[in-house]
């Protein structure tokens, strides 16, 4: 039965863990994602679920027992955060281009050095180009169905790609959250029994999995990634319908908010996004007609879709809770303004970086940049493309 | 055990036209190995030349199912397959029914380096798997680079040996006592030359439940220096010189399984490969003597542990195999 809930989004994700009962977990522990792991080890200690929790001495190696445990035959799943995503960062290339659907479970954080704990993307931005599909949750509800659908997406036979869903570390990893959870029931019947391809424990038919492939075939096995990769865009979208006709809540590529008559739009993923649509309240409170594209998916990056979102607006900035140092912009930006540029006449685009390491953005942070926009498009003058909201400079 | 007429007539799993080297001492050891298990297995193989030889796409030279992930991850991986295994025939989901036996084959760089945080994880979480270590004492693959596993004085393309260098300049890791140290029902060294010894011990190990582990020498004429067709008379050299000892750790006790009739100069191993040749121009001498002092010191140890192990009480070990041949 269908129940409403206070859970943290890491006791959440664990319980999406525990309804869908994977075959194999390997896991390591780490801030903030620590406890999505210990929660699970109490629900097999308590016999509430049938897993076998394979606990690593290390993430690269918990993600390496996954892909052998993936290749066996089976669900697998996994939970990391930070530097451990960056430790897992090998195997990672590994498990997408062996085509396993391995769920990783992300609650994202800062990476050293100097050494910080909290919230930001960094971690899965370091892994954007890895093959793994890219999941981004605004809120614990969010973290629990994108568990959920995580499983449908990865192990869809057109998509065969791990899935890193991610949550923000401590603001959603840690906040108690009033939601809602789906019977165990129910979430067996959505995500549906395992189908194994080419298992190695199918003794009969044995296979290699992980050759050596050179010059002559090595592209074509990329290519075929990136065609996997693409046909995922479809399906993302298919399962997010299909769970919204079971459980009332549908998901897509991105979610929108008041873009329709909007001038400016205003992007970011995850938790942030949250500010961003209180701050476009109060900024058409005050007559600036302001929207919010928050992208629940980076990869595939749903540019088709963001250009039909978009292209009507007149100036958008894009918050990127990361940064790449020495490049133009953060990732989100790159990729919002790559997506646009070849419009008859495009937006204005800016980036801001904001809330590394975990510091808080608020509304009139938002509010500033989406004035200096606005301001920009009345004087004719750009603002800065690049630039940093609330830090000591 | 079988004999070795009945060996000679199971079906290769390791099938010929791979591209290893002629005289490569690791495709003498995976065939030994898989030919002594009589189960179904299923087989993680670390990079290196075992692995980029055998299964370069489109083909495959692996008769059984096999994965290969990355080079140091060799024992976690085959610990997630293990674990798939046994929820799997706990749950009833198995496609195939039966004893499936794990093995995990990797070099020595592979196991004594950049995979021995892998291994110990593994050990120490009690999966029960095989793991091999075709020992050919240099990072091969990529062109006789050192590991923890060449011995003193060796000449490597990284510690080469030059007019200010006699090579590598530390003697190599004991991985088999760090191993054996770990308390899994079984650890051994083993060399290719011996087969009996070897399948036995492939034999021991496969019937324990848990970890178990093999050291394999597996001479490389390429980074030895020596000739294709003396691969096998090298190996035989290591033991009778005492450079690579003969013995088993079976629940803990030390057993030695083979002991050389007569014990050979240490300086005849040198002299039988081109990586030792620098060592016997002049110069070396006080070099020779400690390789010389340490091969005494390991055979005192290992006897040691032996008498201890005997004194100490239980059965005199498994009563199988292990005699020389």
């Amino acid at each position: 039965m269908t129940q409403t809930v206070a859970l943290t989004g890491n006791t959440a994700v664990a319980l999406a863990m525990q309804q869908i009962e994977p075959d194999v977990v390997a896991a390591y522990p780490i801030t903030p994602s620590t406890e999505i792991m210990q929660s699970f080890a109490t629900y097999i200690a308590n016999g509430e679920v049938d897993s076998e929790l394979v606990l690593a001495e290390s993430e690269h190696s918990a993600l390496s027992a996954c892909v052998g445990a993936a290749a066996a035959g089976g669900r697998v799943m996994t939970a990391t955060s930070s530097q451990g995503l960056a430790l897992m960062w090998e195997v990672l290339y590994i498990a997408a281009g062996l085509r396993l659907p391995i769920v990783i479970s992300v609650a994202n954080r800062a990476l050293s050095a100097p050494l910080n704990i909290h919230g930001d993307h960094s971690d899965m931005m370091g892994a954007r180009d890895s093959g793994c599909i890219q999941l981004y949750a605004e809120t614990a509800q969010e973290a629990y169905d994108n568990t959920l659908q995580a499983v449908r997406i990865a192990e869809h036979p057109e998509v065969r790609l791990p899935v890193l869903s991610g949550m923000d570390g401590f603001i959603i990893s840690h906040s108690i959250e009033r939601m809602v959870v789906e019977d165990r029931e129910a979430v067996r019947g959505f995500v549906g029994p395992y189908v194994p391809h080419h298992p190695l424990l199918d003794l009969a038919h044995p296979v290699s999995y992980g050759p050596l492939a050179l010059p002559d075939t090595y592209m074509e096995h990329r290519r075929q990634l990136v065609e996997a990769m693409r046909r995922a865009e479809r399906v993302i979208e298919a399962v997010g319908t299909e769970f919204g006709a079971r459980f009332g809540r549908t998901y897509g590529l991105t979610e929108a908010y008041r873009l329709e008559d909007a001038e400016f739009g205003l992007i970011a993923l995850s938790s942030a996004a949250g500010t961003c649509r209180v701050a476009a309240d109060e900024l058409r409170a005050r007559g600036m007609r302001v929207g919010v594209l928050r992208p629940r998916v980076l990869r595939p990056f749903p540019h088709a879709r963001l250009r039909d979102a978009l292209g009507h607006l007149r100036a958008i900035a894009v918050l990127d809770r990361a940064d790449s140092p020495g490049g133009f912009g953060a990732p989100v930006f790159t990729e919002v303004r790559s997506a646009l540029y070849g419009l008859p006449s495009p937006p204005l685009v800016i980036g801001r970086v904001f809330g590394l390491g975990g510091r808080d953005l608020l509304v009139e942070h938002v509010t500033e940049v989406a004035e200096a926009l606005e301001k920009a498009l009345e004087t004719g003058e750009p603002p800065e493309p690049v630039d940093y909201l609330a830090v000591r400079e | 055990m079988a004999s070795l007429r009945e060996i000679s007539e199971r079906p290769d799993r390791l099938s010929p036209g791979h591209r290893l080297c002629a005289g490569c001492g690791a495709s003498i050891v995976v065939r030994q190995v898989l030919l002594a298990c009589e189960e179904p297995v299923v087989v993680a193989n670390a990079t290196g030349c075992l692995e980029v030889a055998t299964t370069l796409y489109p083909y495959t030279a692996w008769r059984v199912p096999w994965i290969h992930s990355a080079f140091e991850n060799t024992a976690a991986t085959i610990s997630g397959v293990e674990a798939m295994y046994r929820v799997l025939r706990r749950k009833g989901r198995l496609p195939h029914n039966g004893p499936v036996k794990f093995l995990a084959f990797a070099g020595d760089g592979g196991t004594y380096d950049i995979g021995l945080q892998a291994l110990s994880g593994a050990l120490e979480r009690g999966h029960s798997f095989l793991y091999v270590c075709y020992n050919n004492e240099a990072y091969m693959n990529t062109g006789i680079q050192r590991s923890s596993a060449t011995p003193l004085g060796a000449h490597t393309t990284t510690a080469p040996a030059g007019r200010a260098s006699p090579g590598k300049l530390q003697p190599r890791k004991d991985l088999t006592a760090i191993v054996a140290a770990h308390r899994i029902p079984y650890a051994a060294q083993a060399s290719v030359h011996l087969w009996h010894d070897l399948m036995g011990k492939v034999r021991r190990a496969l019937a324990a439940e848990g970890p178990t582990f093999l050291n394999v020498l597996a001479p490389c004429p390429r980074g030895w220096r020596h000739a294709t067709s003396e691969t096998i008379d090298i190996a035989r050299l290591a033991v009778e010189c005492g450079v690579w000892p003969i013995y088993e750790v079976a629940e803990g006790r030390l057993r030695i399984t083979h002991r050389p009739r007569t014990r050979r100069p240490v300086t005849e191993w040198l002299a039988s490969q081109g990586r030792f040749a620098h060592l016997l121009e002049p110069g070396h001498e006080a070099l020779i003597e400690q390789i010389e002092r340490e091969v005494e010191a390991e055979w005192e140890r290992l006897q040691r542990l032996e008498r201890l192990g005997a004194e100490t009480g239980g059965s005199n070990g498994p009563d199988r195999g292990g005699t020389a041949h």
